[in-house]
């Protein structure tokens, strides 16, 4: 569970966000919404501090994952293993697809072929890519189409048994067919992770989130369950963004 | 009026090319005309392996200097190729901004040295540093390789470093996501992923050592014999035809561009397997 509290994030002078406070729930899938450069993907880099290679970046607040505060003393190799990250672009290492599973794994220390083995069969039944990948697994990554591309990247991401997976945009450079698979197994994904996924496809949000929170310059205007956030909206904000008066 | 100022710079142009493949065309057919015949005269196998070079006694074997430069450059290759690879990923990932900025220009600078320069230092702080921890005269094999270890660093340095930073952010940043240390992923996402280019930057190295005459001249002793240890004086090819071209005449002389022969076929397998290397990463 994430909990933010008076997150406030800053690129040098640019307040990016503003007094944030909301909670990610244990498997639930939680959406992000807004246009561009409202501060979602910010949002999204600050729960692992993917934002600390950012020269300029800043935050102050509290965000805890499951009580203890990730900007504190926790290491943050650390918490970027218990925070997986699906990046908008597929990212394979150039490497085979078995290598590219378990470079987590022998990151943190497991060096036992067999271990190895089980991992990455694992991994990519987790990731629906299973299938498809077992008779080449020592091809290399980048022969992979983009979606199963996107789907080694899910499965790479969970060889190292994170508890909250963050997806950024995870399908906005996939084609419908590989989308729908992405979205079915993000379904799948909840049942053992909190998601918190990113997405500008207000549709995807319907589909595959339990919770909604819509962003807009900096401010998270309203947080609630997809449903009630999509049919009855509190705010007029939400009301005309996700009628389709801007945005 | 125009038509005619576009075919004279296209003949400018084109021209200018010409120059070019017209010297390495020349170089080569100098080299292998006047060459060939002396290795002909010689004979191949006496040539490339007789271990015994006494021009005055007409015993024409560059064995010892063949091997001379294999050593001096793999010495070269030992010291320079890991410091500069690993002055490389310093300057791409570890730099402070204000550091590099200062880093950079240094490193540059050490190109542009020239070589007499290198030479000399080697003369004045290499050589009597090891004529006093290891006895000898201290011009040897390992004065000349750690000489030549420094003069590649610009070249290895320079090209990895471009190989390193041509590798997508993302790769790096998959690799932090996934909980890796920087150390970690600098050396297994990064790194693997610039291996063509860093291949490329030690073969440029190496050909740079091959090829270095001055440095190696002031600081190897340039005995034409197989040297036994470190300590002992190596004469490398292009040392060889240096050092003796200026009184040469007649067969010795024929030999001497022989070995420039031999110099320039090394040369041209280093410069193939570099290319073939850039072919493969573009694949």
């Amino acid at each position: 569970m994430i909990e933010i509290q008076n997150l406030n994030a800053y690129y040098g002078n640019f307040h990016a966000l503003k007094n944030i406070n909301l909670t990610f729930e244990k498997n639930e899938v939680t959406a992000l919404i807004g246009p561009s450069g409202c501060g979602k993907s910010t949002l999204l880099k600050t729960l692992n501090r993917m934002n600390d290679l950012i020269p300029d970046f800043s935050a102050k607040g509290l965000v805890s994952l499951d009580g203890e505060d990730i900007y504190g003393s926790m290491d943050v190799n650390a918490l970027r293993r218990r925070v997986g990250m699906v990046f908008q672009k597929p990212n394979p290492f150039p490497m085979s697809i078995y290598d590219n599973i378990a470079y987590g794994p022998r990151c943190h220390g497991v060096r036992s072929r067999v271990l190895l083995d089980s991992i990455v069969e694992r991994s990519l039944r987790s990731a629906a890519l299973w299938e498809e990948a077992k008779d080449c697994l020592k091809k290399s990554a980048l022969s992979l189409s983009g979606g199963q591309q996107q789907r080694l990247c899910v499965a790479r991401a969970l060889a190292v048994e994170p508890e909250v997976l963050l997806m950024d945009e995870p399908t906005s450079a996939l084609d419908p067919i590989s989308t729908a698979k992405i979205e079915d197994l993000i379904f799948e994904l909840k049942r053992q992770y909190s998601v918190v996924i990113v997405t500008h496809n207000m549709q995807q949000a319907t589909r595959v989130s339990d919770k909604t929170a819509f962003f807009l310059l900096g401010e998270a205007v309203e947080f609630d369950s997809t449903d009630r956030l999509f049919s009855a909206p509190h705010d007029k904000r939400t009301e005309d963004y996700i009628t389709g008066r801007f945005g | 009026m125009k038509r005619c100022k576009e075919q004279a710079a296209r003949l400018l142009f084109a021209l200018s090319a010409c120059v070019c493949i017209a010297a390495i065309a020349a170089i080569c057919l100098f080299l292998f005309a006047n060459g060939i015949p002396g290795i002909a005269k010689i004979g191949f196998f006496e040539f490339l392996s007789g271990s015994d070079w006494s021009p005055s006694s007409g015993a024409y074997g560059i064995f010892p200097m063949i091997l001379g430069s294999i050593y001096v450059t793999a010495g070269a290759a030992l010291l320079g190729v890991p410091i500069g690879i690993f002055t490389a990923v310093f300057l791409a990932k570890f730099c402070p901004n204000r550091l590099y900025k200062f880093c950079k220009p240094l490193v540059d600078g050490l190109a542009g040295i020239p070589s007499v320069v290198y030479g000399f230092f080697g003369l004045m702080v290499i050589v009597p540093f090891i004529r006093t921890q290891f006895g000898g005269s201290g011009t040897s094999l390992l004065a000349a390789s750690l000489v030549l270890g420094i003069m590649i660093l610009p070249t290895v340095i320079g090209v990895s470093e471009a190989a390193i930073r041509a590798v997508p952010q993302s790769y790096y940043e998959g690799s932090l996501a996934l909980g890796a240390s920087k150390e970690r992923s600098v050396f297994f996402a990064v790194l693997p992923a610039a291996k063509s280019g860093i291949t490329s930057a030690v073969l440029l190295g190496i050909g740079r050592a091959v090829g270095e005459t001055m440095a190696v001249i002031m600081v190897a002793g340039n005995q034409a014999v197989v040297p036994n240890a470190l300590t002992d004086g190596v004469r490398t090819l292009t040392a060889n035809i240096v050092l003796e071209m200026g009184y040469a005449t007649d067969l010795h002389r024929e030999a001497l561009i022989a070995t420039a022969v031999v110099l320039f076929v090394f040369i041209l397998l280093i410069n193939l397997s570099f290319s073939a290397m850039k072919r493969r990463k573009t694949l």
